[in-house]
């Protein structure tokens, strides 16, 4: 198609994303390579030699799963904020903020049986190394429920649910950048622990 | 989506540049302006200057000067002081010593270079030149400078300990600074180390996400990235290297302290102290330096890149022609940026590195050379035959130039694997580094100061007194540097206390009293830029609106512009910022927001089609 238009030098408008929703992601970024530089670590450690072979707890399987069922939840409760479902909304939240803690638990209850293995923070760095990727994931995580109780108290205080749905989604992608995370970290224990 | 964000950033636009009345609080001190905060990064970064320059002529004096009776320091130094009870002469604490050289470099390097840097430019410039109200999230940048500051409250608190500062080298290698019963410095002093640098690491994150955020989303309309100031694109570069490599700094420090007060053996292994074995097994130091140097080399450009961003703008403006190859400057700044992450090994070659490793690195570190010598050779072309103003911004900027060649080829050196048997941990190394990365980047930093001055202050700095400093500074730093080479190759070890206790270098005894006068010269022609900075902030020459005739947006502000920078609407920008001297045109700069309609007497044929003013006067073109 072609159109006739009387055109004198318009300045277009640049690209732009959202510049909140922009800092998250770089925020991302930003944890992404605190674990790179953990894992590398890791990895070059190992191979130095001299590193503790363990059997990984099978319960890390079980707060896998948990953690993915969250995202779903906290998915869930976005999509219902984005219907005005205030109800559902709140309900999808206070679940993932509740499998949230629960995860946290099953990570305690997983050190638990690794001391009960004799691999301990203190020895051995392919025993340390263990406890600090689920420590700094930990530490992450419960900055993510953090913020979980924040979008909480904000869904309790709106009129209107769906006023909140960009917050939310902001939220809603660091949780599941968390849940990512932790199967990162998960698959990558299993190939080289 | 697109439609959305219009809205998002008219709405920003107008909360911000309301004209209300603040309080001298939310003003001056927690400002979520911009501009502000600029400002107190800057002059936290001089208070730090001075002290990181006073610290490097006391350990000068002991250098040059070994036998000398440092008595009169006790005043000042306390208990670092040593008075020998029969002669009653006093010297120095070899410890403190120690502290001295670790607090220099740990300074100079982040607080000083660093913070007082980017966060002066980035912050003040971002918004200026690429035509936003402010950054993206103006608490984030208020944040930002206050943990600066919990940081350097920390750093600066750990000067007044009994067992004084940090004192295993601002690389803190382990197990030095890993069991604190190794020497005094590894104490307390250390600890309060890790507290400030992790304060740091989040300052800097909280700083470079806001630059990153800023100068992707808050461009004014017309600001593509190819009409984007050098300056903006080196601050934006790097931002992006310091958002990837300063939480690997955080992850080391993370298990250095897990191995300070846990326990935990990730550095160390098989430590014998005073006789007994400690209970660490299986860690690996060589690991802590790798991780460190991910960060340490990449850290290096983020020293230097932002300099070279203000160089290449004042070097432009000043030799009033376009910048030589502006995409080449662009694409070279991204070499370097990307080159940066991949050899950090080059800090590494003594630590038994597997030979073939130390090759592929000395390789990829040689390659570093290609676009640096681009970008020397376009700041030389762009001089060439211009119509040169030696303003005192020029003249540093001319500086730093000169001792990015000068110590650049020395890097050419060390970068060598083979070679760098020989020069490691000697004073060539440190003459190197001082000249390439500390002196060209202060350079580039003491001319950002002269050439924006009038933006920040509305007033002028004196110039004779600038001219003073440059020349004082310029040839003060190569009677440092230069004959510092020649000790470093006869082979004189970094970080002794003293040489005089070695017959082999006592040759050079001379040659460093040398070195410590010019050291003190060079210091103390500082003050002259400190008086004349603080001096001309109430006493200086009213500025103009545009006193360099530039062409960024920057200058269409009014000289003191306030919260939201333009009191209109924000301009739009039709050019490239490097329309200096354009033939045809009236006069020898156009600035980015002068539309190619109003130059019909200076546009190229292309431009003259932007333009539409080759359409026979209708201005009518055809759009699919």
């Amino acid at each position: 198609m072609v159109t006739e238009l009387h055109i004198k030098e318009v300045p277009q408008k640049q690209l732009g994303i959202n510049p909140k929703k922009f800092i998250l992601w770089l925020f991302m970024v930003s944890i992404v390579m605190v674990f790179a530089a953990l894992t590398s670590g890791f990895i070059v450690r190992q191979a130095e030699g001299n590193w503790i072979i363990y059997e990984l707890p099978s319960q890390l399987w079980i707060s896998t799963v948990i953690l993915v069922v969250s995202s779903l939840t906290a998915h869930w409760a976005l999509k219902s904020a984005q219907k005005s479902n205030s109800l559902q909304t709140k309900l999808g939240l206070w679940v993932t903020f509740g499998l949230g803690l629960v995860f946290l638990s099953t990570q305690v209850w997983v050190w638990e049986i690794l001391v009960q293995h004799d691999v301990y923070l203190v020895g051995n760095p392919g025993g340390s190394f263990l406890y600090v990727l689920m420590g700094v994931h930990a530490f992450h995580l419960i900055s993510g429920l953090i913020y979980l109780m924040i979008m909480l108290v904000k869904s309790y205080r709106a009129n209107e649910v769906s006023e909140i749905q960009f917050q939310l989604s902001l939220s809603t992608t660091y949780w599941h950048f968390l849940g990512g995370l932790w199967i990162y970290l998960y698959v990558f224990l299993i190939i080289y622990h | 989506m697109s439609t959305a964000n219009i809205d998002l950033m008219d709405e920003m636009g107008h909360d911000d540049h309301d004209h209300h009345e603040q309080g001298f609080l939310s003003k001056y001190i927690f400002s979520t302006d911009h501009k502000t905060i600029a400002k107190q990064f800057l002059i936290s970064g001089i208070i730090w200057a001075i002290i990181g320059g006073l610290l490097s002529v006391v350990f000068r004096l002991q250098l040059g000067f070994p036998d000398m009776d440092m008595a009169w320091l006790r005043p000042i130094l306390g208990e670092w002081i040593n008075i020998d009870a029969a002669t009653g002469m006093g010297k120095l604490d070899t410890e403190f010593y120690l502290a001295l050289v670790t607090m220099h470099g740990t300074i100079m390097v982040f607080f000083v270079l660093t913070a007082g840097l980017s966060g002066t430019f980035s912050n003040f410039l971002i918004p200026l030149q690429i035509g936003a109200r402010d950054m993206a999230s103006g608490f984030m940048n208020m944040l930002s400078y206050w943990f600066f500051f919990a940081s350097s409250a920390i750093m600066f608190i750990s000067f007044f300990i009994s067992t004084g500062p940090a004192s295993g080298s601002w690389v803190i290698y382990p197990p030095l600074s890993a069991l604190p019963q190794s020497m005094s410095g590894a104490g307390l002093g250390m600890t309060l180390w890790l507290v400030a640098m992790a304060l740091f690491i989040v300052s800097t994150l909280l700083g470079g996400i806001n630059y990153i955020a800023t100068v992707i989303n808050l461009r004014t309309d017309g600001m593509s990235f190819t009409k984007l100031p050098l300056t903006i694109w080196a601050f934006f570069l790097t931002a992006i290297i310091g958002l990837l490599s300063f939480p690997v700094l955080l992850s080391a420090a993370l298990l250095l302290i897990l191995d300070r007060s846990f326990g935990t053996s990730f550095f160390l292994s098989e430590i014998y102290i005073g006789g007994e074995a400690l209970p660490n097994m299986g860690g690996s130091p060589i690991l802590f330096q790798h991780l460190f140097w991910f960060l340490g080399h990449p850290e290096v450009y983020i020293v230097l890149l932002p300099s070279l961003g203000i160089t290449s703008e004042i070097i432009a403006t000043n030799s009033r022609k376009p910048i030589f190859g502006y995409k080449a400057m662009i694409g070279s700044m991204m070499g370097i940026a990307i080159l940066s992450f991949v050899v950090w090994a080059h800090h590494m070659f003594v630590t038994g590195m597997n030979p073939f490793a130390g090759s592929i690195f000395m390789l990829l570190t040689l390659i570093i050379a290609v676009p640096s010598a681009i970008k020397a050779f376009n700041y030389i072309t762009t001089l060439w035959k211009g119509n040169i103003i030696f303003t005192p911004a020029m003249m540093f900027s001319i500086g730093l130039v000169s001792f990015f060649i000068s110590g650049g080829v020395t890097g050419i050196f060390l970068g060598n694997a083979a070679l760098d048997i020989q020069l490691h941990d000697t004073y060539f190394v440190t003459a190197h580094f001082h000249l390439v990365m500390g002196s060209a980047a202060f350079f580039g930093m003491i001319a950002g100061v002269y050439h924006w001055f009038p933006k920040m202050f509305g007033r002028m700095m004196n110039r004779k007194l600038g001219y003073i400093h440059f020349w004082t500074s310029f040839i003060g730093i190569y009677l440092i540097f230069f004959p510092m080479h020649y000790i470093g190759i006869a082979g004189f070890p970094r970080r002794y206390y003293s040489f005089t206790n070695f017959d082999a270098f006592s040759t050079f005894t001379d040659l460093n009293a040398f070195i410590s006068i010019a050291a003190i010269a060079t210091f103390a022609a500082q003050l002259i830029f400190v008086f004349n900075f603080f001096y001309s902030i109430f006493k200086g020459r009213r500025a103009t609106k545009n006193p360099w005739n530039s062409t960024t947006l920057e200058w269409t502000t009014p000289i003191e512009p306030g919260h939201g920078n333009w009191p209109g609407a924000i301009p739009k920008v039709y050019r490239w910022p490097y329309d200096l001297s354009k033939p045809g045109a009236k006069e020898d700069f156009i600035m980015q927001d002068v539309p190619y309609a109003e130059t019909p007497e200076s546009n190229l044929p292309h431009e003259q089609e932007l333009a539409g003013l080759e359409d026979k006067g209708d201005n009518t073109i055809k759009v699919d």
